[in-house]
């Protein structure tokens, strides 16, 4: 009981203080509001840089999203999964000599052609498990084993905060590990029932609280729906299956553009693993990310010039076709840069080759990238954050020095 | 009833003794309904009588090759997809109704170690076939005999890309240049036997795909379902970690019985079944308890199911968050809800998360507290529990309290139902309460 005496009306005032402060910036105001017994101001933003990662997961072919179409060696180890040449029907999409985007992929090319899409090549993590689950974990912990915590909330953890602000924002039922750990984190998904009312949630909330796991996720979700159900209204989007990735895409991208909104995002799309029938997965897969991020830059708006979405996956594929006309699990790969921050129109790789001598493991497309380095470019041009600081966000990664160039400075 | 089981339906007695009450649901027969379930030879005429309305309307290009083809062929019958969907309502439905809980949780559990999810058209056809056929059989059996059943079932071949997968020195793989897909046989070595923790290599996995070929799936000719093909399988003995294996069909079976058996995959076992009913965390002691037993009877799963009831864990309330499906089934059978009333149950699931036969990945369902606690996943289950509030208007919730919860019922939840400005309301917060959402 004592619980609720004092939790339940702080609850309720904070959920009525982020309402009225929405309602602020959008009127475009310069806003300071009172939140219980503490004055607080909503400060300028303290960054207005963005950072969107997509995990694509399941392991995204990079061979087929970016083809090596130059290489000597491409077309006979692909066979039917090597498309045409820039130009020919069906071809892939020009890049500038030697390598070519997968026709799914306009909205890509059309970003590319503005300087706005960086294609990073023969692209690898630091472990090598040609395991999902494991790699996954890999991935998003940022480190050798599985964490608790994901290197994107690490990342946000060491960013200046925002007094009643959550920088980072996850779009789906749950979190990723990606984005788990000490810096809280809003949440996002398209409504599905009719909804009770603000009291019924505080209610709730208070009954809620005494459980360590229910409590503070109950918590951050009804502070969620209190700010956003305004700044979705009118643009919901199609329920259509097809398009939920596009659909979810378009809302994180004007949650990002809002003025007091989240500044990092993470979102997951999947429908990557194709180990058969690949050239008829990939294209529906490939379609859905290419739309996805279209509709991000139109939510995004302005922002977008401020923006790096960076998009990877657990790993590549091997660099032989299949007895199915797939690909199975691999090493390097493909990691898409795109946005009005990026340094783009470019394939940057230190392009290993595909002679059978030249494969990892007379397997897969070998790594030269570590996949660190491109995250520590971003994080350290893009949003700022000290040197000093990846040891916390990517332990043990001396050996992976931040690449530069990879955003406009 | 509510730490190994679904929750109490209102017309249920509490068990007067508890264990007893579970040991006799392990020994009975499966309960689960079986009048007018379609078998999976019956499920793959449906596959090819699906085929076949397709290929009379738009000949042998399949509809999206066509213009406007997408489109119309939405408008055609969809006889598999209407097959799972009755498939994925009647598992819903047998959690809600079943007299035997315990038993129908280890089906979920089993059917969750050997996901599969309805990807391919096959299997969207078979998945419900598969848990009576494979699954159900073998939860009180042996796991390699279940092992054996499940990496045989259409469902799974199709479901992980094997019956296509041809041995590239067979006589179709020299003829047609087809060759190997090894989906089914490092999905079974890391996630249903053995584990990474065993060491396997690379070679080991392709090997296994090797020893695997040619076990693949008739679909046109009568029986209808597993078949050996052997001009589809690789010649010669292979070596996969560490022994050989003859070359037919009884290679992949004595290799099957081999990892099912193997103390790897009891540890992988044990640690997952202590997961589940006991705690996100296995203690390590209960774990080796469940190993040692599996050890001693070569794998019996009954005998583990006994074995779990005795764990001091098993019995500590609380421990343990609830994954949609099952918050969904213990919701609807506290109101005493029958699946004819509820007939979107595999929609809500879905909404909640966790849609029947969808898991996004091989590995299933997560079993920890963190991997459902998201805050718009608790959100949503308000919101559910909202509109399941609002079709119950007739019940007391503070009589379902105490008839689902006993002593788990807490003041505090108890003082903001009575509190609460409505019957729905009330309802409301006792469903979507920690104690309703905890096992």
């Amino acid at each position: 009981m004592m619980m609720r005496d004092w939790l339940c009306p702080d609850a309720a005032q904070a959920a009525r203080g982020l309402r009225l402060s929405r309602r602020h910036a959008l009127l475009g105001l310069t806003a300071a509001f009172t939140l219980g017994r503490s004055a607080m101001a909503l400060a300028a933003p303290a960054t207005e840089q963005r950072l969107v990662v997509v995990l694509m997961r399941g392991a995204l072919d990079g061979m087929s999203a970016v083809q090596p179409y130059g290489d000597p060696g491409f077309v006979a180890l692909r066979g039917p999964l090597a498309l045409p040449e820039p130009g020919e029907a069906g071809g892939v999409l020009d890049l500038g000599g030697k390598f070519g985007l997968h026709p799914a992929l306009p909205g890509i090319h059309g970003m590319y052609g503005r300087g706005e899409a960086l294609l990073v090549h023969a692209v690898a993590g630091h472990y090598r498990s040609r395991s999902h689950f494991e790699a996954q974990d890999y991935l998003e912990s940022g480190a050798d084993q599985r964490l608790d915590s994901g290197w994107l909330n690490r990342a946000v953890s060491v960013m200046p905060s925002r007094p009643g602000r959550d920088l980072a924002l996850s779009v789906g039922l749950s979190a990723p590990l990606l984005l788990r750990g000490s810096a809280t984190v809003q949440a996002w998904a398209p409504d599905h029932f009719a909804q009770p009312s603000a009291d019924l949630y505080q209610r709730l909330l208070a009954i809620s609280l005494r459980d360590p796991v229910i409590g503070p996720a109950m918590a951050e979700g009804i502070k969620q729906r209190g700010f956003d159900a305004g700044a979705l209204q009118g643009q919901a989007g199609d329920p259509a299956h097809d398009r939920s990735f596009e659909a979810l895409c378009g809302s994180a991208g004007h949650l990002l553009a809002q003025p007091g909104g989240p500044r990092v995002a993470a979102l997951e799309i999947g429908g990557w693993d194709t180990h058969a029938a690949q050239v008829k997965r990939l294209q529906t897969a490939l379609g859905q990310l290419d739309a996805g991020l279209v509709a991000l830059q139109a939510g995004l708006g302005a922002a977008w010039a401020n923006t790096v979405v960076l998009a990877v996956t657990e790993f590549g594929r091997t660099a032989r076709i299949n007895g199915t006309n797939g690909t199975d699990h691999g090493t390097a790969g493909v990691s898409f840069l795109v946005g009005g921050a990026v340094a783009g129109g470019r394939v940057r790789t230190d392009w290993p080759g595909l002679a059978s001598s030249a494969l990892f493991e007379n397997r897969d497309l070998a790594p030269t990238t570590d996949l660190r380095s491109v995250i520590k470019g971003v994080l350290v041009d893009h949003l700022g954050l000290r040197a000093a600081s990846m040891n916390v966000i990517l332990p043990g990664s001396q050996d992976a020095p931040p690449l530069s160039n990879l955003v406009r400075t | 009833m509510n730490r190994f089981g679904f929750g109490r339906r209102p017309e249920e007695r509490l068990p007067s003794d508890p264990h007893g009450w579970l040991r006799t649901q392990l020994a009975g027969p499966d309960p689960a309904p079986t009048t007018g379930a379609i078998d999976t030879a019956g499920a793959l005429a449906i596959v090819v009588e699906q085929q076949q309305a397709r290929k009379s309307v738009f000949g042998e290009m399949p509809p999206s090759a066509t213009a406007g083809g997408a489109q119309a062929g939405a408008k055609l019958p969809r006889p598999v997809g209407m097959l799972a969907a009755r498939e994925a309502h009647d598992l819903l439905g047998c959690a809600l109704m079943t007299p035997s809980p315990f038993r129908e949780r280890l089906v979920w559990f089993w059917a969750n170690h050997f996901t599969v999810a309805n990807r391919a058209t096959v299997t969207s056809a078979c998945s419900g076939a598969y848990v009576r056929e494979a699954i159900r059989p073998n939860v009180t059996g042996r796991f390699s005999d279940m092992l054996v059943a499940v990496i045989r079932h259409p469902a799974m071949l199709a479901y992980l890309n094997q019956a296509q997968s041809a041995g590239p020195e067979s006589v179709v793989g020299l003829r047609r240049h087809r060759g190997l897909n090894e989906n089914l046989a490092r999905e079974c070595l890391e996630l249903h036997t053995v584990t990474p923790a065993s060491g396997y290599t690379q070679a080991d996995v392709t090997n296994f795909a090797r020893v695997l070929t040619g076990w693949s799936i008739e679909l046109h000719d009568e029986p209808r379902g597993f078949r050996f093909r052997p001009k589809m399988h690789e010649p010669g003995e292979i070596e996969v970690m560490g022994r050989v294996w003859p070359p037919g069909e009884e290679g992949g079976l004595a290799l099957l019985n081999w990892l099912g058996t193997h103390p790897s995959t009891y540890r992988h076992l044990a640690t997952k079944l202590v997961c589940h009913f006991v705690a996100d965390d296995p203690p390590p002691d209960q774990v080796r308890r469940i190993e040692t037993v599996l050890r001693d009877t070569r794998g019996d799963l009954g005998a583990a199911a006994e074995a779990v009831i005795e764990l001091p864990g098993a019995w500590e309330t609380g421990t343990k968050l609830r994954p949609p499906q099952d918050f969904l089934v213990f919701c609807l059978r506290s109101v005493g809800a029958t699946p004819d009333k509820v007939p979107n149950l595999a929609n809500i699931a879905g909404s909640l998360g966790q849609g029947v036969f969808q898991a996004p990945f091989p590995i299933g369902w997560p079993d920890r507290a963190a991997d459902w606690a998201g805050p718009e996943a608790m959100v949503q289950r308000v919101d559910f529990s909202y509109g399941l509030a609002g079709r119950e208007a007739a019940i007391d919730p503070e009589q379902l309290g105490h008839a689902t919860l006993g002593p788990l019922l807490t003041q505090q939840t108890l003082s903001q139902i009575r509190a609460a400005g409505s019957r729905r309301d009330a309802l409301t917060l006792l469903l979507a309460s920690p104690e309703f959402q905890r096992r």
